[in-house]
């Protein structure tokens, strides 16, 4: 009965899934070394970074797509995406005003303009953003408060122009161009994302916030974030994303770095919210991300919080490198997969330093046909005494036509570390959701209030706006999943 | 209150109840008893609306509505409740944001407010002294981690808040020791009015001790096969269920 009321429900409308029609400046579809000329050309970019890229070009050519995620996809044909394409007509942009107006409206439909708004009308807002539109970085607002702190906050592109030497120093020293299949593809392509230092001493302000959309049909998203904490900073990064609604499966392909240095903080969130493909699995986002950070200098730290609802297909490892004594690394991470969605996610804590921590919580929920992995990789290394690390890894399954699968790594090399794992799998029970409704709740409302509570220790780590707005996806993604 | 006539029901090709006939008015107390698999966890189960159990015939008037239209949560909106054998765990959702949930969805229902969170502490705090409900388990996950007794408690806590016009009882006494019995059962009869209505579901006289009802019915096989005053059940007690049965394997 549960089923059949199941079966008839998994077919949540993706509320962003509109189009924005505006001119856009593409390269010709393909892949090869004369359109990364044209995309560094495009960029006006020195040779140093156009060296990085048919660098990391070559490499890839050599390099297979890996294979060991949980996951079975369509393999995308990379000579039939469009790597590089803007919106016209691509000119300094001094004031939002400037900005094509059907983008605004996008924005406005997104949701992300309030704040904008607010800044205009006077009013005082915390949070700064950094929206990257296909592949151009639009407009970074707040750039200018940010700056009287010495704060750099703009797109990578801008970052290349005006900040070389510190995009030089660090780019590619958490995730390296040859890293891996896809970070090797961005490395070569990248066309734009967001660029961020906090100074010495400095505590931003306010939350900084990169919003990524896909519009153009064919196209590939590639962008790249940089973050550097420099001694004593620390900032709060917030990253959200949305694709319009299309048959065909796009790609995305980003790399973040962060790196932070003595006593340093960066606490990124992510509400990843990908067009996720139809009932029938047909479309949607790949989403093949490599996000990485290095503690590089004692007491530092990094935390990933991750709440991904969206792509028909997730591979994904936001990690710490413990490099710094003292160095603490986190992970969060709630990861709902419905319909036909597939995502193989989870962490890697590199434990180099002394007395270096980790934690790890993973919640998975795994709706209609979906398959839902963790994967984590636990690695202590020699030296790294007193390492300790604590996973927790659940799964939440609705119904019985889903997967959740967990494959936890663990390497240890010295002798003086402690790690524990748990995992639970546990099922929204018919019991709980009766439970609910003889006490008054309705459906929706009872599987929103057993999700959120399953997911409660992830929700609590985001920032207060994301969290609402994280707790509605979540209701958003699973309605009707259970009957 | 409520009327049931004729009520049958089956779970897959067994029928279970097999025409109940029961009426209870505003301000009663009914005790409903009988062996294990008379069919009154079935009962209380078809009543609140579980979605496992076919109603093959009969009909259950509740406030002069239909009862068995209606989904299991506008029953509960309806000021039915009922207080579970086995109370279920909601890890991660503390009792007060499930209580104060529940009690807005069925004030939105009647068309009234969002309570204030004021006014739902306030309501936190007195009820819970009702049952003598440790505070710190009222922002506690639903009953996760509790004892049997906090359990059974955290029931009569939640009907005590919701303030239901018939409240079905199913079982409360069993895995309850002496003392969580006595706080129990003076709860349940401190809720007791002249508008609302009780329905014990028990095996045992015991509870009946503490909870005096004006009728007592014994359940067999899906039936209502005896009816009577408090003295039923005392006698019930003394002769054992093995009587009961003797009298009406005949009538099946």
């Amino acid at each position: 009965m549960a089923n059949e009321i199941l079966e008839e429900h998994i077919q949540n409308e993706y509320k962003w899934g509109f189009t924005t029609d505006i001119d856009a400046d593409e390269a010709p579809k393909g892949l090869n070394e004369d359109i990364i000329r044209f995309i560094s050309a495009k960029k006006s970019e020195p040779d140093w970074l156009l060296e990085f890229r048919l660098k990391a070009f070559r490499n890839w050519k050599n390099m297979v797509e890996p294979q060991w995620a949980h996951v079975s996809y369509k393999k995308p044909d990379f000579q039939d995406i469009i790597y590089y394409s803007a919106p016209k007509p691509k000119k300094e942009l001094a004031s939002l005003d400037e900005v094509d107006p059907e983008i605004l409206k996008t924005f406005e439909k997104l949701g992300i303009s309030l704040e904008e708004q607010k800044r205009l009308s006077g009013v005082q807002s915390n949070i700064a953003v950094d929206v990257v539109f296909d592949s151009v970085s639009v407009k970074t607002t707040f750039k200018e408060t940010l700056a009287e702190k010495g704060i750099i906050f703009c797109s990578f592109s801008e970052a290349v122009q005006e900040h070389p030497e510190l995009v030089k120093k660090y780019m590619g020293m958490a995730v390296p161009p040859t890293d891996n299949f896809y970070a090797a593809l961005n490395s070569a392509v990248f066309t734009d994302g967001s660029f961020c230092y906090i100074p010495k001493g400095v505590r931003s302000p306010m939350e900084l916030s990169t919003y990524f959309r896909i519009n153009a049909s064919g196209t590939g998203q590639f962008e790249r974030t940089l973050i550097i904490a420099d001694e004593d900073a620390y900032v709060s990064y917030l990253e959200g994303c949305t694709a319009p609604q299309r048959d065909e499966n796009q790609l995305h392909a980003a790399v973040v770095e962060i790196i932070t240095h003595k006593n340093a903080e960066v606490k990124y969130s992510t509400v990843q919210n990908w067009y996720p493909g139809d009932k029938d699995g047909k479309g949607g986002i790949f989403n093949f991300v490599t996000k990485r950070g290095i503690c590089l200098e004692d007491n530092s730290k990094i935390s990933w919080t991750q709440v991904e609802t969206g792509s028909a297909v997730t591979w994904k490892y936001p990690s710490v490198i413990l490099k710094g004594n003292n160095s603490v690394g986190e992970f969060y991470s709630v990861a709902v997969t419905n319909n036909y969605q597939q995502a193989d996610t989870g962490t890697k804590m590199i434990h180099i330093g002394k007395n270096t921590r980790s934690t790890i919580i993973s919640k998975g929920i795994s709706a209609g046909f979906s398959n839902n992995s963790y994967r984590g990789l636990v690695q202590i290394k020699k030296g790294a005494s007193n390492a300790r690390n604590f996973s927790q890894c659940d799964s939440l399954l609705m119904g019985d036509k889903c997967g959740a699968h967990t494959f936890p790594y663990i390497e240890i090399k010295d002798k003086s570390a402690v790690v524990e794992h748990e995992a639970t799998t546990s099922k929204i029970g018919e019991d709980q959701l009766f439970y609910c409704k003889q006490r008054g709740i309705d459906n929706e409302k009872a599987i929103g209030l057993i999700v959120n509570g399953y997911c409660k220790e992830v929700l609590n780590k985001l920032p207060m706006e994301f969290a609402v707005e994280a707790q509605k996806l979540l209701a958003i993604s699973l309605e009707g999943s259970v009957g | 209150m409520i009327s049931i006539k004729n009520l049958h029901a089956s779970i897959g090709d067994k029928e279970i109840l097999r025409g109940i006939n029961l009426e209870v008015k505003a301000g009663e107390v009914h005790a409903i008893m009988g062996p294990n698999g008379s069919g009154k966890s079935t009962l209380s189960s078809v009543l609140a609306g579980r979605e496992d159990y076919e109603i093959t015939e009969g009909e259950v008037i509740f406030n002069g509505k239909n009862l068995l239209d209606m989904a299991a949560e506008d029953r509960a909106r309806e000021g039915l409740f009922l207080a579970f054998q086995y109370p279920i765990e909601i890890p991660g959702v503390s009792n007060i944001n499930f209580l104060r949930t529940a009690l807005n969805e069925i004030r939105a229902y009647h068309g009234q407010e969002e309570m204030s969170a004021k006014d739902f502490l306030a309501l936190v705090k007195d009820k819970s002294k009702l049952v003598e409900l440790d505070s710190k388990l009222a922002s506690r996950s639903v009953n996760e981690g509790f004892s049997g007794g906090e359990k059974k408690r955290n029931e009569i806590f939640q009907m005590a808040m919701l303030n239901p016009k018939l409240a079905i009882l199913d079982e409360t006494d069993s895995g309850l020791d002496i003392d969580a019995l006595r706080i129990v059962a003076s709860g349940v009869n401190k809720l007791k009015s002249k508008d609302n209505a009780t329905i014990l579901i028990t095996h045992y006289q015991r509870l009946l001790d503490y909870i005096v009802p004006d009728f007592v019915h014994i359940l067999y096989k899906g039936r209502i096969v005896k009816s009577g005053g408090k003295e039923l059940a005392l006698e019930l007690e003394a002769k054992g269920y093995d009587e009961i049965k003797k009298e009406f394997e005949l009538a099946d």
